[in-house]
């Protein structure tokens, strides 16, 4: 069994100019242990399926999946409450904006403290040895006294470190990195890349990245789903998408790299299909 | 004997850091003696990490801030805000196009208005022939006529940055100071624009600065690189040089740590997970 | 230019309709969100009511508001024992039909609050700017005086002020119009704090806008969006305040038939006619109700962080 699958999942938001389709029958599946990228331009709404999963979406979407299941249970069904439980404990998610993401009035030790206190039923003082285990699990230097630092004391990368830290409190089962480098540095990037590879391969989770960036698929991915406005253009793995892309789509993004440049100009996707798209 | 259009000389940028009740004022500077030259018609890329000074450096070639210490010229023109101002003649040698295109453009001019107006604001140039100048400026950078009366909010991102690049070039500038234009796009788009500025470049003679975090970009793009670390550059060269046989620790730091997206490293990663 | 002029008006048309097309994508938007707001667009009717009943009052009231029907002193609305359709909502003390006062009435109402919201808001998006653009000492000048008024409970500097300049309705008008002031400035400078490190700000210095115009071309248009919710709340404020010192004799003076003014004038008949005192009240609550929806509304309409993608 899966951990998660989810079947022909259609999301709709109502706008000003009326429905919009922002992901049109897409299937996802991810095994334990496995790391998928969903890559995509902005548009192409591979953020919005992980939103769905975690019930983030605003009231204006409609959502509607013949099937949509985590560990065989059925996501659609949940009440609320039974939803809670199950997201941010067996799935948690992280953010492009890691210090948008933590609440400025708090410690992040604090932070940290409040979710284990949510999911977990261990004591006070476990709970503080817990939270600087979980900083030293994702390399912050000296814990003991960062679980005192507000997050306007901290740099982006550290703040993104700590957010990991929130996210893998509880063990979860699946995490969702839902641009988890882009508002960095490349060199803290790496390192940010390189920590969540480990935590991943060290626990046997499932990680699902999802991510614009070709070279942090290639950098982290053992299969890859990617999107175009909506709609699953192609899904393999990983070494054949890069060696040998199927679909008209994946050739024109990978093409339009910059370090893959031949000649003088750049490709763009229009050069490989028509405007009108697919 | 080469022509230089820009000779910056040993460059500083102070800030006052302002005392708060357990803190002691202090200074802080983020540009800390720079100097280069770049030649007419060429491409300079700064890189470095935010907080390195590349856009403080950015700034002030442009304008917005006044220097510390130290001397710009452009074109044979000194740079000094601080003592003399900025007169219409400087303004029309330097222009910017900022990173974010959603910031950039003003929500409630319509985009006709966003091109005219650094004509209307330093020539005298009649309604009419303003006009006809920005719609042709639409349909150099690969927009439409018809988007003249649109607001920004109608375009995407991509779009956005291309009426940035428009105004940047109204004033036919020699220097374009480029922040970063197209890391907030889409990687489709991207290649589009890059290859806009390629074509803006041959077309009207322009020399770029072109400041850029990503390594990719700038090795496409640049003649010359230059990578600032917290306020200093340390390392300065032509692109090949730079890439070829990095000097710096911090530069070869920066190379090992750009995501490599060709089949061989995927390959090594994957043997090394499965081992 | 070597255009043919054919082609060139042509393209002219085009840039003309595009244009427009552009405008009026900005409306359709913008009722859309509005019209989510149900209760804004009652308040949107009931107000559009009030100003057609006030610009065509002599045609709408039955009768004329100062004629005093001497057989007819506090004469019941027509559904109690003693009415008649003659004077619908009864008459007052000294028999001027209730109907009418009330119609001219909303003539004197949305006149001040149209008065009082013009005068502040130009006052405060002045002030306000001139603090958030300029910073340093001129704007904690500014914002120090502007706490200070706002130290003051409002309705007694009104009451001060009116006493000062003497009472009647424009001195009124005045005195609320400053004590409202102080809110728009304030928020004016916080919106020009946000607006004015934005990069299309920065991309207008660049391109050499001078102070005025960075101030009142490139920056307050963005941030009209706050000062447009609050006039309308002030607005009603406004009616509520010329009511109130109507109310203490401070304000319009009789015979004008201000609202406010009425309901002082009926204080001794409240346990004798109920309908001399409740009739200018309901009114009030009406107006300022349906004003304060429409507020709701704009702000729904307006505020980018509500617009859902």
């Amino acid at each position: 069994m899966p951990l998660l699958e989810i079947r022909n999942l259609k999301v709709e938001f109502a706008t000003a100019k009326g429905p919009f389709k922002a992901l049109d029958g897409v299937d996802y599946t991810v095994e334990a242990g496995e790391v998928l990228a969903i890559v995509g331009e902005s548009g192409s709404g591979k953020s919005v399926a992980m939103l769905a999963v975690m019930g983030l979406l605003p009231d204006t979407a409609t959502i509607t999946a013949d099937k949509m299941e985590f560990e065989g249970r059925d996501l659609r069904t949940l009440s609320a409450k039974e939803r809670r439980k199950v997201i941010g404990k067996d799935i948690s998610m992280i953010f492009q904006e890691p210090i948008a993401s933590l609440n400025p009035c708090f410690t992040v030790g604090h932070q940290l403290e409040e979710t284990l206190k949510a999911h977990t039923t261990l004591g006070r003082r476990e709970r503080k040895a817990r939270v600087i285990e979980l900083m030293k699990a994702v390399g912050l230097p000296k814990p003991e006294e960062r679980v005192s630092a507000f997050p306007h004391q901290m740099s982006g990368g550290q703040c993104q470190r700590v957010m990991i830290a929130m996210a893998i409190a509880c063990a979860p089962k699946l995490l969702i990195a839902d641009e988890p480098t882009t508002a960095l540095d490349v060199t803290i990037q790496k390192q940010i890349l390189d920590l969540l590879v480990k935590l991943q391969q060290d626990s046997g989770m499932g990680l699902i990245m999802i991510t614009h960036d070709m070279g942090v698929v290639a950098e982290t991915a053992d299969r890859v789903i990617v999107q175009y406005k909506g709609n699953k253009m192609e899904e393999a793995d990983v070494l054949s998408l890069f060696e040998n892309p199927q679909h008209a789509y994946t050739r024109a993004l990978l093409s339009a790299l910059p370090e893959n440049a031949t000649g003088d100009r750049l490709p763009t996707v229009s050069d490989f299909v028509g405007a009108g798209g697919f | 004997m080469s022509d230089t259009i820009l000779k910056v000389r040993d460059l500083y940028r102070t800030y006052d850091i302002k005392g708060g009740l357990f803190k002691k004022p202090g200074k802080f500077t983020a540009v800390k003696g720079v100097s280069f030259d770049v030649e007419r018609g060429s491409t300079l890329a700064i890189v470095g990490e935010s907080g390195c000074g590349k856009s403080t450096l950015a700034r002030m070639l442009t304008m917005i801030d006044a220097q510390t210490s130290g001397s710009i010229e452009i074109d044979g023109l000194p740079i000094d805000i601080a003592k003399t101002g900025i007169s219409k003649d400087m303004r029309q040698k330097v222009q910017i196009v900022f990173q974010n295109p959603y910031g950039s453009l003003n929500p409630r001019q319509k985009i006709g208005h966003v091109l005219e107006e650094p004509l209307l604001l330093n020539t005298s140039m009649p309604a009419a022939e303003r006009r006809d100048l920005a719609l042709e400026m639409l349909t150099k950078v690969g927009l439409q006529p018809e988007h003249y009366g649109r607001y920004p909010h109608m375009f995407s991102g991509g779009q956005r940055q291309r009426i940035a690049i428009a105004r940047a070039i109204m004033m036919k500038p020699k220097l374009l100071v480029l922040d970063e234009p197209v890391s907030a796009l889409d990687l489709s788009v991207q290649a589009q624009i890059l290859n806009l500025l390629k074509d803006l470049q041959d077309e009207m003679g322009l020399t770029y600065i072109f400041i850029s975090h990503d390594l990719s970009v700038v090795r496409y793009l640049a003649d010359k690189v230059m990578v600032m670390y917290f306020g200093e550059v340390v390392e300065y060269g032509t692109r090949d040089e730079v890439f070829g046989d990095p000097k710096h620790e911090y530069t070869r730091t920066l190379f090992a740590a750009t995501p490599n997206a060709d089949v061989d490293s995927i390959k090594a990663r994957l043997a090394k997970k499965v081992a | 230019m070597t255009k043919s002029t054919s082609t060139e008006l042509a393209t002219e048309t085009v840039l003309e309709r595009e244009s427009r097309n552009a405008t009026k994508a900005m409306l359709t938007e913008f009722w859309y969100y509005f019209s989510q707001n149900k209760g804004a667009v009652i308040g949107l009717v009931v107000f559009a009511v009030l100003v057609a009943v006030a610009l065509l009052a002599p045609l709408v009231a039955p009768h004329d508001p100062d004629v005093q029907y001497r057989d007819a002193l506090l004469q019941p609305p027509f559904w109690q024992d003693g009415g008649s359709f003659a004077f619908p909502l009864g008459t007052d003390a000294v028999g001027r039909d209730i109907l009418s006062r009330l119609i001219f009435g909303s003539r004197f109402s949305l006149f001040i609050g149209v008065v009082v919201v013009t005068i502040a808001l130009v006052g405060g998006i002045v002030i306000g700017l001139v603090a958030g653009y300029a910073r340093g000492w001129v704007d904690t000048l500014i914002m120090r005086v502007m706490d200070i008024i706002l130290a003051f409970p409002s309705l007694l500097l009104a009451l001060v002020l009116v006493a000062i300049l003497g009472p009647g309705l424009v001195n009124a008008m005045i005195a609320i119009a400053i004590v409202l002031q102080p809110h728009f400035v304030r928020l004016t400078r916080a919106a020009v704090l946000a607006e004015v490190n934005r990069d299309y700000v920065v991309a207008a210095r660049v391109a050499g806008a001078g102070h005025l115009r960075l101030m009142f071309k490139t920056i307050l248009p963005n941030c009209l969006a706050p000062l447009i919710v609050q006039a309308t709340l002030s607005f009603s404020n406004a009616i509520l305040d010329a009511a109130a010192l109507g109310f203490l004799g401070m304000g319009a003076q009789p015979p004008t038939p201000e609202w406010g003014t009425m309901l002082a004038e009926a204080r001794e008949f409240i346990l004798r006619a109920w309908w001399v005192v409740t009739f200018p009240g309901l009114a009030i609550l009406i107006t300022v109700l349906a004003i304060n929806l429409v507020g709701d509304g704009l702000r729904d309409a307006l505020d980018p962080k509500l617009k859902r993608s």
